[in-house]
């Protein structure tokens, strides 16, 4: 059979980890907002709010950026090779 | 008296080879599942002996050929989990089925960990690949082209309510939860009418109301009745309809408030007649509406929203627990639902970072926004179903998550902890614990048995009929004063 030359696993491996603490380490930035329309800046004048538009709308310009970094360079060919047996 | 909901998923990965011609989903399959291994799980049986596949809860046996595989294909296909899961190839998907919890928060801590486990076998299969092949993992659905793959949620009932009571208040709930547990895709598939992002994986391919099938004709509510447990006693509720959810908030709330409304069938107080004129198109409706304000026709001509009558449950669920003593996790369950359903009424953007198939609908519109493309772009495409992937680095989920703009429910301590650490408060436990302590001894494994083959003698089954039974408060007395499977088995005679 094929696992022979797996090594055995410790799941407590520091690659492991270290995609814990990448994920705990942005738990931390959670207060700092994203989310979604729970802001406590809201209401404080127009100016504020436009502020606040327009970081927002850098901070999704960021994300689609990063996004567009890791997203699937093939796109049109490997959503159609994309093929699975139904399941259950 | 409704009985502990104690409950478990069972998630089927998309799986595939990039840059690999020749890709076979079985050999990959089992090279996934193989890859993970903890010290015994290389040879420990899964017991099909105890399995009933073709059993219907509607009282009839089905005909059809049960499958046992030879046991060397058994050992293969197999991995039974020091945390008490399962882990293992079924048909041409690796699946995750987690091991016993009582309750959600522990049920999405369980969930994660088997992401966790499958993207961790992944990366060992990989170094066994040819240069340049890489396998890769999805939690999702369906591959858009008409092929599902299922996540199933199994919640302990008694078998004293009715499978046809049962069946008739779930199909309203199940039609209409989808508002808050769909887990989003673009497009339609299975000949369902064209829309350009719906809620639902899943809903496209429900063709029938009830029914034992799983793979083909799938109905809205499964009839499996394969109990794992004292069947006397118990059922196991077996719910195909699901999506598989990557964010913690659906998954919590999907199985918490499924729970509460199944205790309260089992207490005979859903006191409002929900029956739908045509819960097959109602399905279909509910999903392909994004603005969750699609009104569906009921039984007595009246019609109500999705919202409306997830509304209802709720109104009831409350009137529930403030008569009934009900879980302590009932309160923070009921108060998410009562948030969720508010905003979905005011504007389901607010959830977009709670739920999956807003936070998905909304990330991709960003996209589309500033790239100045539209919904039958390949990119867009690929965005959903990477939105699934299960690598950390490249799994558009786990980028959200990563600079929190989801939000958590548990910690990744509690995920790490439970990828080698069973529940503490289900026979998950003495499962678990027999094959860190005896794993060299153990033979085969089932949900409800465990047997041990010591030395000559032939195989001794100890069997586990009581899902609550088998905990750390039940057992660790009993596993510390035997130091082997001999002495276990003895202690347990005595």
């Amino acid at each position: 059979m094929v696992q022979k030359t797996a090594a055995p696993v410790n799941p407590l491996d520091a690659e492991l980890l270290s995609f814990a603490m990448a994920a705990e380490s942005s738990q931390k930035q959670k207060s700092k907002g994203g989310g979604g329309g729970e802001s406590a800046e809201s209401g404080k004048g127009p100016q504020k709010l436009a502020k606040k538009g327009e970081e927002l709308k850098e901070e999704m310009d960021a994300l689609v950026d990063e996004i567009d970094e890791v997203l699937e360079e093939n796109a049109e060919e490997f959503v159609k090779n994309y093929v699975q047996r139904g399941g259950e | 008296m409704a009985i502990p909901k104690v409950m478990g998923t069972e998630i089927e990965y998309g799986i595939t080879v990039k840059n690999d011609r020749d890709f076979d989903p079985i050999s990959s399959c089992v090279l996934l599942v193989n890859a993970y291994r903890e010290e015994h799980a290389g040879k420990i049986l899964w017991d099909y002996d105890q399995e009933n596949p073709l059993a219907d809860a509607r009282g009839f046996q089905v005909d059809g050929e049960k499958y046992t595989p030879n046991q060397q294909e058994n050992i293969a296909r197999n991995k039974t989990l020091e945390n008490g899961a399962r882990y293992y190839v079924d048909h041409a998907h690796p699946e995750y089925s987690c091991p016993e919890v009582t309750n959600p928060h522990d049920l999405v801590v369980h969930e994660k960990a088997g992401e966790r486990i499958v993207e961790f076998s992944r990366r060992e299969a990989n170094t066994l690949l040819p240069d340049g092949a890489q396998m890769l993992i999805y939690k999702n659905n369906s591959d858009r082209k008409g092929n599902s793959y299922g996540c199933h949620e199994n919640y302990l009932m008694d078998r004293r309510t009715s499978f046809k009571q049962i069946a008739e208040h779930l199909m309203p709930f199940f039609v209409s939860r989808q508002v808050y547990s769909g887990a989003g895709k673009v497009g339609t598939e299975n000949r369902a009418q064209p829309c350009d992002f719906q809620l639902s994986q899943r809903a496209d391919f429900f063709e029938t109301e009830i029914a034992l099938d799983t793979m083909v004709k799938r109905p809205i509510i499964n009839t499996r009745d394969e109990p794992h447990a004292d069947r006397e006693k118990y059922r196991r509720l077996h719910v195909i309809v699901g999506d598989a959810n990557m964010s913690e908030y659906a998954i919590y709330l999907r199985n918490g408030v499924t729970a509460i409304v199944l205790s309260m069938i089992e207490d005979g107080t859903i006191t409002r007649d929900l029956t739908l004129h045509d819960p097959v198109r109602a399905i279909k409706e509910v999903s392909h509406d994004s603005t969750c304000t699609a009104a569906i026709e009921l039984q007595n001509g009246k019609r109500m929203t999705a919202v409306q009558m997830q509304r209802s449950f709720l109104e009831m669920a409350e009137d529930y627990s403030r008569t009934r003593e009900t879980e302590s996790w009932t309160r923070d369950i009921l108060d998410k639902w009562a948030f969720v359903l508010d905003a979905l009424e005011r504007d389901p953007r607010e959830l977009s970072g709670k739920i999956d198939w807003v936070i998905k609908k909304v990330m991709i519109e960003h996209f589309m926004d500033r790239k100045g493309i539209d919904w039958e772009s390949p990119r867009v495409q690929m965005l959903d179903l990477q939105y699934h992937d299960l690598r950390p680095d490249k799994g558009l989920y786990y980028l959200l998550e990563r600079q929190g703009k989801v939000e958590r429910i548990v910690t990744d301590g509690e995920i790490t902890k439970a990828i080698t650490e069973p529940p503490e408060d289900t026979r998950a436990y003495f499962r678990g614990q027999c094959l860190k302590r005896y794993g060299a001894e153990v033979f085969g494994v089932n949900w409800d048995s465990i047997s041990f083959g010591i030395g000559e003698d032939p195989i001794k089954r100890v069997l586990m009929a009581e899902p609550l039974k088998g905990s750390r408060a039940h057992v660790e007395e009993l596993l510390e004063q035997s130091q082997t499977a001999a002495d276990l088995v003895k202690n347990l005679r005595a």
